[in-house]
């Protein structure tokens, strides 16, 4: 049973009870093997939540002088549940097996994010992106098993599908290609500036860790392939973040990034399956609760009003955990061919020849491209490629025949 | 605007491997007697690190669980096994097999682009045909191993946590392949690795078929085994004679074969002798106790 969290009732733990050891952070991993696909997918994407609000606190603590030892203390908490978090990954889950796992996230979360999405505008906008991390996962699929010799379902359980989106190769826009419209801060519904944040971490993660990787691998396809998403990734984050409302305060912005927090540990905690990691969402959310009134409380002090009015009284129904096939396949077959013209979305057809994004696009595509090589000709097989059609494969068809 | 100055890149110093200590002499006693007189920033040893890895074996978490039987065992000469937990071993172990032989159709498809990049008028170099027969043989051995787990009743496309492990392990043999930098001995030395370990486990994944009943297995096992006998063979004399070559030249690698063929002679004469003295010996005796 789902029950509403009132955000001004609850007040979690204080920040001096939020305390960590070493062998307290450090945890035994999950099993790549045993733990639901979407046990990694909170994981991952919860590491990413930790992650903006690492970022957010040090770019705030930049330009607001008053506010760097508040800043600094939450941060240096959020900082030791990031690393609790994303030590939960084990270490032999690989560099691509993790990039399948993130490309999950992205489409999982996404399509939930998109169907709950009040403003029909913002709606569209999650499920343009959500068609190109859903090609991102077939590329990168077909280079784990062309080059790996693995199969990527391994890691996604079956939840999701591995077919072709909207092309990588057509991706690439202009920069003025990627800024949306935002939403106004004063009509906006909770939901869609909890939705903004989520999103918006988890891409900016996403393209963190891809250029943190691309350079590990020694293969030159590939380097490529991760050159060439990491970019579509960084302009993920660019459409993201101009949906958030710039005239929000720091401070308000940094009230929505622990209303955020408290909203993914919520829904991280009403899914769970294993119960070490359930009772890591469970202290957290606590914790979180601890930062939020923490901040309420600096808010009033330094700025003399009541932040209240920041926040929802309570949290919306949370994201979903569970595959979203249906709804991805019907956005594919209706909406694949859009691309961008400013912050509207047109047909492929009305794209000029010579507008910044086709100049853009065949700029960066002169030398031919990774993401069409690597997965030319490539359908993904139980197995992979190499697999033989066994009669228990054959069997399980039937059940869609 | 000022002209901007020109930097001139010494070819050799690019080249040339700088990780060694006699590279930079004066920095590298300066280093070396700062270690000396600094002393440690706690006492001990590197005890406390088995301690603390201790805390962490002793939860007892796995990897991840060996597989089970999904479907139907249809294999004819397969006893039914009333030992769920040993079907689960073997399913694991050829799951490993299963996604070497896989990974290694993959590494020897990447060898072959490699050569095929990049001929070389080496002799002692395999061939591609040799590469191509080695492949053709790993994807054979896949589609067995396929065959054979889903025969059991098991699910073919598990990830077996000794499937992760060869995984895990193997992923540098890919790398290395996979990087265009490297040379082909230098990929011979990776092939050479996976090569080692692949003749071990079919040999492990023999006996235990063996000891579980499962003849018909236990005689595909062997006849693979054999073939991957004939890749190590390959691979290592590819491998060896281009690292002679290299290291002693064409001449040096011609005297080093005749010293080897020298050294088999002497061998095979003296366990001739041995032979027949042992004989001899045997024969006294029979005749004493007469």
């Amino acid at each position: 049973m789902i029950v509403s969290l009132d955000l001004m009732k609850e007040k979690g733990v204080a920040l001096d009870k939020q305390i960590f050891n070493w062998r307290d952070i450090v945890r035994t991993p999950t099993s790549k093997l045993n733990d639901d696909a979407f046990t990694r997918v909170r994981i991952i994407l919860m590491n990413g939540i930790e992650s903006e609000a690492l970022r957010f606190q040090h770019a705030c603590a930049r330009m607001n002088k008053d506010l760097q030892l508040a800043l600094a203390r939450v941060r240096r908490i959020e900082q030791h549940q990031q690393t609790m978090v994303n030590w939960l990954l084990p270490a032999d889950l690989s560099p691509l097996e993790t990039t399948i796992g993130f490309e999950q996230v992205a489409i999982e979360v996404t399509a939930s994010v998109a169907q709950h999405e009040p403003d029909p505008y913002l709606a569209q906008v999650y499920r343009f992106g959500l068609l190109e991390d859903f090609d991102h996962m077939y590329r990168f699929s077909a280079l784990m098993d062309r080059v790996m010799g693995a199969d990527a379902n391994n890691i996604l359980q079956s939840y999701t599908d591995i077919l072709p989106g909207r092309p990588t190769s057509v991706e690439h826009r202009a920069p003025e290609d990627d800024l949306r419209e935002c939403y106004d801060r004063t009509q906006a519904a909770p939901i869609s500036k909890l939705n903004a944040g989520t999103i918006m971490a988890g891409e900016h993660q996403t393209h963190d860790y891809y250029m943190t990787i691309g350079p590990m691998f020694a293969d030159p396809i590939a380097r490529q392939l991760y050159a060439e998403i990491a970019s579509i990734e960084e302009q993920h984050v660019t459409q993201y973040e101009s949906i958030i409302d710039p005239e929000e305060s720091w401070m308000e912005k940094w009230l929505m990034h622990e209303a955020t927090e408290i909203y993914n540990y919520y829904s991280c905690l009403t899914y769970e399956t294993n119960p070490r990691v359930k009772a890591i969402w469970e202290r957290f959310l606590d914790y979180e609760l601890g930062h939020l009134h923490f901040v309420l409380e600096t808010c009033r002090k330094i700025e003399n009003r009541d932040p209240a009015e920041f926040l929802p009284e309570s949290l919306p129904e949370p994201i979903e955990y569970r595959s979203h096939r249906e709804f991805v396949r019907k956005t594919l077959s209706e909406e694949v061919d859009l691309r961008a013209r400013g912050t509207q979305f047109i047909h492929k057809d009305e794209e000029e020849s010579d507008s910044p994004s086709q100049l853009y696009r065949s700029q960066l595509n002169s030398n031919g491209s990774p993401s069409e090589t690597v997965a030319a000709g490539y359908r993904w097989k139980p197995g992979t490629e190499l697999a033989e059609e066994t009669a228990d494969i054959k069997e399980l068809q039937k059940r869609v025949a | 605007m000022p002209a901007r100055e020109e930097t001139h890149v010494n070819e050799q110093e690019v080249l040339f491997n700088r990780t060694g200590i006699m590279i930079n002499p004066e920095m590298s006693a300066a280093l070396i007697d700062g270690a000396k007189k600094s002393p440690p920033s706690t006492e001990g040893d590197g005890a406390e690190m088995a301690a603390e890895r201790a805390d962490y074996s002793d939860e007892g978490l796995p990897i991840g669980s060996n597989p089970v039987v999904v479907g139907e065992a249809i294999s004819a000469d397969q006893e039914p096994s009333a030992d769920a937990d040993r079907t689960s071993v073997l399913l694991d172990k050829l799951g490993e097999r299963l996604a070497f032989e896989r990974q290694g159709t993959r590494l020897y498809e990447s060898f072959i682009q490699k050569l095929e990049a990049m001929p070389l008028s080496d002799e002692n170099a395999p061939s591609v045909e040799n590469l191509r027969h080695i492949c053709d043989e790993e994807l054979e051995h896949f589609k067995l191993l396929q065959q054979t787990i889903v025969e059991l009743g098991g699910d073919a496309t598990v990830q077996t946590p000794s499937a992760d492990v060869a995984g895990v392990l193997s992923h540098g043999v890919l790398q290395i392949v996979s990087d265009p930098r490297t040379t082909v001995a230098q990929s011979l030395q990776a092939a050479l690795t996976a090569e080692l370990a692949d003749n071990d486990g079919w040999q492990m994944l023999q006996e235990l078929a063996e000891q579980l009943g499962h003849a018909d297995l236990a005689e595909q096992c062997a006849k693979a085994y054999e073939e991957e006998q004939e890749h190590l063979e390959v691979v290592r004399t590819c491998l060896s004679n281009m690292t002679l070559s290299e290291a002693v030249g064409e001449d040096g690698l011609i005297d080093a074969e005749a010293a080897d063929e020298e050294e088999d002679q002497r061998t095979t004469k003296k366990r001739s002798e041995r032979s027949a003295a042992k004989k001899s010996s045997e024969s006294k005796k029979k005749k004493k106790k007469k």
